[in-house]
C-alpha cells in the first residue's frame, strides 16, 4: 500500500467509529424537540466537561493555531491568552444565563434576548446576526476537513469531494440523534486529540532538533524577530493583542451554540466549577504552536500557513500515523460543524420562522423543519468552503467580530435593571454595521485596534447612552430580577 | 439582579492584568525558561494560575450563597 492509501483508510476508519458512536448514542432513547437540542437537561460534570471541550478544540486549534505560528508568529499567543480568559468571564456570566434558562424554559441565545426585553423584533435580529456569523464558522470546520485529506492524500484526493463526503456524514448524524451524538463522539476525539497534540508537540522539534529548547534556540536565531510580536507581520502590534484577547474572551460564549449549550448543564454550580478547570483542558494547546514554529523550519515557503502541521506531521512520521492525526482532525472539525448546523438550524425555526410567519405551529413542525434547515445550512456552507480562498484564522476572526455584539446586551441584561430594549437594540445594530461596512473595506484593523473590539465599543455606549433615555411610555415590568 | 461579590471580582481582574494588559512587559523571549521562550512560558504558566484565582473566587461565591440562605 502507498502512504497515501494508509492515511486515508486510517483516517475512514477512525470516522467510521466516531459517526457509528454518534448514531448508537441516538438510536436508544426517544426525541422530542427539548430533547433533541439540550439532551434533556441531564447531562452531569463529566460530559458537560467533553462538550464544552469538544467545542474549544475546533479546526481552529488544532490547524489555525499552528497555522498562526507558522505564518504570523508573536500574535499567534493571542489564542493561549483569550481561552484563559474566556473562562474567566463564563464563570460569572453562564450560571446567571442557566438560572433564567432553567425559570423560563429557554433553550437559545434569541429566547434569552425576547424573554429579557419582550421584543419580537430584537430576537429576530439576534438570531439573523447568529445564523448569519456561524455559517463563516461551519465553513471553517469544512475547510479544515479539505486541508486534512489534501495533505494526508498527498494530493490525490481533491478538497472539493473531500469537503462533500465529510458534509454528507455530519448532516446524517446531527438528523439521527441530536446533540447526545455529539458528545459521545467528543469522547472519541478528545482522547485522540490528546494524543496526537503530545505526540506531534514532542516529536516534531525532536525528531529535527534534538528537542523543544533546541528548536525554539534554533529559531530565536535564525528568525529573532518571530517568536514575539508583531512576529512576521507589520501591524499586529500590543494593542491589537489586546484589543483582540478582549474581543474573543467576551464573545467565546456569545456563539449562539456556546449559549445554548450551557442550558444543557445539570445547574449553576456545575457551571462555574467548569469554568474553574476548563482552563486546564487547553494545557495541551500549546504543543500545537510547538508544531508550528519547528515548521517554520523545516517547512518553509508553504503558501498557506494551515497546511503547516499536518505537513510537518508527514515529513515526520510513518503514513499511519499521518492517518490518526487526520482522523482526529476530522473528528475534531466533524462535531463542531454538527453543533453549529445544530443550533443554526433550530434558531432558524423556533426563533425566526415560528414567531414571524408561521405561530400556530406545533413542537413538531419546528422540530421538523428545523430538520430541513441542518440541510440547507449544510449546503450553504459547502458552497461557501468550495468557493472560498480566505485563511481559518481570519474566518474565526470574522466571525468574532460579529457574534460578541450580543455581549451588552447579555450582561447589561443580566446585571443593569435599566438596561432598555431601546438601547440595547440601537447598540446592536451600530455593532454590527460597523462590522459590516469595515469587513466589507477589507479593515481588519483601525486606529492599531481589532475592528470589531471598536465596534464593540460603539455598542456598548450606545446600548447605555439608550437605556439612559427617559422612556417615552412606562417601562413594564422587567421580567428578570423582578423578585 | 444577581451581583457578583467585589471581591470575587478583583480576584476575577488577576488573570486579565496578568495576561492581556500587561503584554509589553513580558512579550520578549529571554530569558528562556524550561527550553521555551519567555512569552509562551508566561502565557503557559497562567493556564494553571487562572484556575486558582476563579477556584479562590468560587470559595468567596458559595460562602456567601450559604451565608444569605441562613434563616434571619
Amino acid at each position: 500500500m502507498s502512504p497515501s492509501a494508509i492515511a486515508l483508510a486510517v483516517i475512514c476508519a477512525i470516522v467510521g467509529i466516531g459517526a457509528g458512536a454518534g448514531f448508537l448514542a441516538g438510536a436508544r432513547r426517544k426525541m422530542d424537540l427539548e430533547q433533541w437540542t439540550t439532551g434533556g437537561r441531564g447531562f452531569g460534570a463529566v460530559l458537560t466537561y467533553l462538550l464544552m471541550a469538544g467545542e474549544v478544540y475546533t479546526t481552529f486549534a488544532f490547524l489555525g493555531a499552528s497555522g498562526w505560528a507558522y505564518s504570523r508568529g508573536g500574535p499567534a499567543l493571542y489564542i493561549l491568552a483569550y481561552l484563559t480568559l474566556a473562562y474567566v468571564v463564563s464563570f460569572f456570566l453562564l450560571p446567571e444565563i442557566w438560572e433564567v434558562g432553567r425559570r423560563h424554559g429557554l433553550q437559545t441565545e434569541s429566547d434569552f434576548f425576547l424573554h429579557r426585553y419582550g421584543s419580537k423584533h430584537l430576537a429576530a435580529f439576534v438570531c439573523v446576526t447568529g445564523v448569519v456569523f456561524l455559517v463563516p464558522y461551519i465553513q471553517l470546520q469544512l475547510t479544515g476537513l479539505g486541508i486534512i485529506v489534501e495533505v494526508a492524500s498527498f494530493g490525490a484526493v481533491g478538497r472539493t469531494p473531500a469537503i462533500a463526503m465529510a458534509v454528507a456524514v455530519v448532516a446524517a448524524f446531527v438528523l439521527a440523534s441530536g446533540v447526545r451524538a455529539v458528545a459521545w463522539v467528543s469522547v472519541l476525539k478528545d482522547v485522540l486529540m490528546l494524543a496526537a497534540a503530545l505526540a506531534i508537540g514532542i516529536g516534531v522539534p525532536y525528531a529535527h532538533f534534538g528537542g523543544i529548547g533546541k528548536m525554539f534556540a534554533a529559531l530565536a536565531q535564525a528568525r529573532p524577530g518571530h517568536l514575539t510580536m508583531p512576529g512576521a507581520t507589520t501591524n499586529l502590534g500590543h494593542s491589537w493583542f489586546i484589543s483582540t484577547v478582549l474581543l474573543t474572551s467576551f464573545g467565546f460564549y456569545m456563539w449562539p451554540h456556546a449559549f445554548a449549550a450551557s442550558f444543557t448543564a445539570r445547574g449553576a454550580d456545575t457551571l462555574r466549577r467548569n469554568a474553574i478547570v476548563m482552563p486546564l483542558y487547553t494545557i495541551t494547546l500549546p504543543f500545537v504552536f510547538f508544531a508550528g514554529f519547528t515548521a517554520v523550519l523545516v517547512a518553509p515557503g508553504l503558501s498557506n500557513g494551515d497546511l503547516s502541521l499536518l505537513t510537518a506531521v508527514r515529513q515526520t512520521f510513518p503514513a499511519w500515523f499521518l492517518g490518526v492525526v487526520g482522523g482526529a482532525g476530522a473528528l475534531t472539525a466533524m462535531v463542531p460543524a454538527a453543533i453549529f448546523t445544530l443550533s443554526a438550524a433550530t434558531l432558524f425555526a423556533k426563533n425566526l420562522y415560528r414567531p414571524l410567519f408561521a405561530p400556530a405551529m406545533t413542537d413538531n413542525e419546528v422540530a421538523r423543519l428545523a430538520r430541513v434547515m441542518v440541510v440547507v445550512l449544510s449546503l450553504l456552507a459547502l458552497y461557501f468552503a468550495i468557493y472560498s480562498s480566505t485563511t481559518l484564522v481570519s474566518l474565526l476572526l470574522l466571525g468574532y467580530s460579529g457574534i460578541t455584539q450580543f455581549f451588552p446586551g447579555v450582561v447589561l441584561g443580566l446585571y443593569w435593571k435599566r438596561a432598555t430594549m431601546r438601547g440595547v437594540f440601537a447598540g446592536l445594530v451600530v455593532g454590527v454595521v460597523t462590522v459590516a461596512v469595515l469587513a466589507l473595506g477589507k479593515h481588519d484593523l483601525l486606529f492599531g485596534l481589532n475592528a470589531g473590539f471598536v465596534a464593540l465599543c460603539l455598542n456598548f455606549a450606545v446600548a447605555v447612552a439608550g437605556s439612559l433615555q427617559p422612556p417615552e411610555v412606562q417601562a413594564f415590568d422587567l421580567p428578570v430580577g423582578g423578585e | 439582579m444577581p451581583r457578583p461579590a467585589p471581591a470575587a471580582l478583583l480576584l476575577a481582574s488577576i488573570p486579565f492584568a496578568g495576561v492581556c494588559f500587561s503584554v509589553p512587559l513580558w512579550d520578549r523571549i529571554e530569558p528562556m525558561i524550561l527550553g521555551v521562550p519567555f512569552n509562551v512560558f508566561w502565557l503557559i504558566a497562567w493556564i494553571v494560575l487562572s484556575p486558582l484565582c476563579l477556584w479562590a473566587a468560587y470559595r468567596i461565591e458559595t460562602a456567601r450563597a450559604s451565608r444569605n440562605r441562613e434563616p434571619r
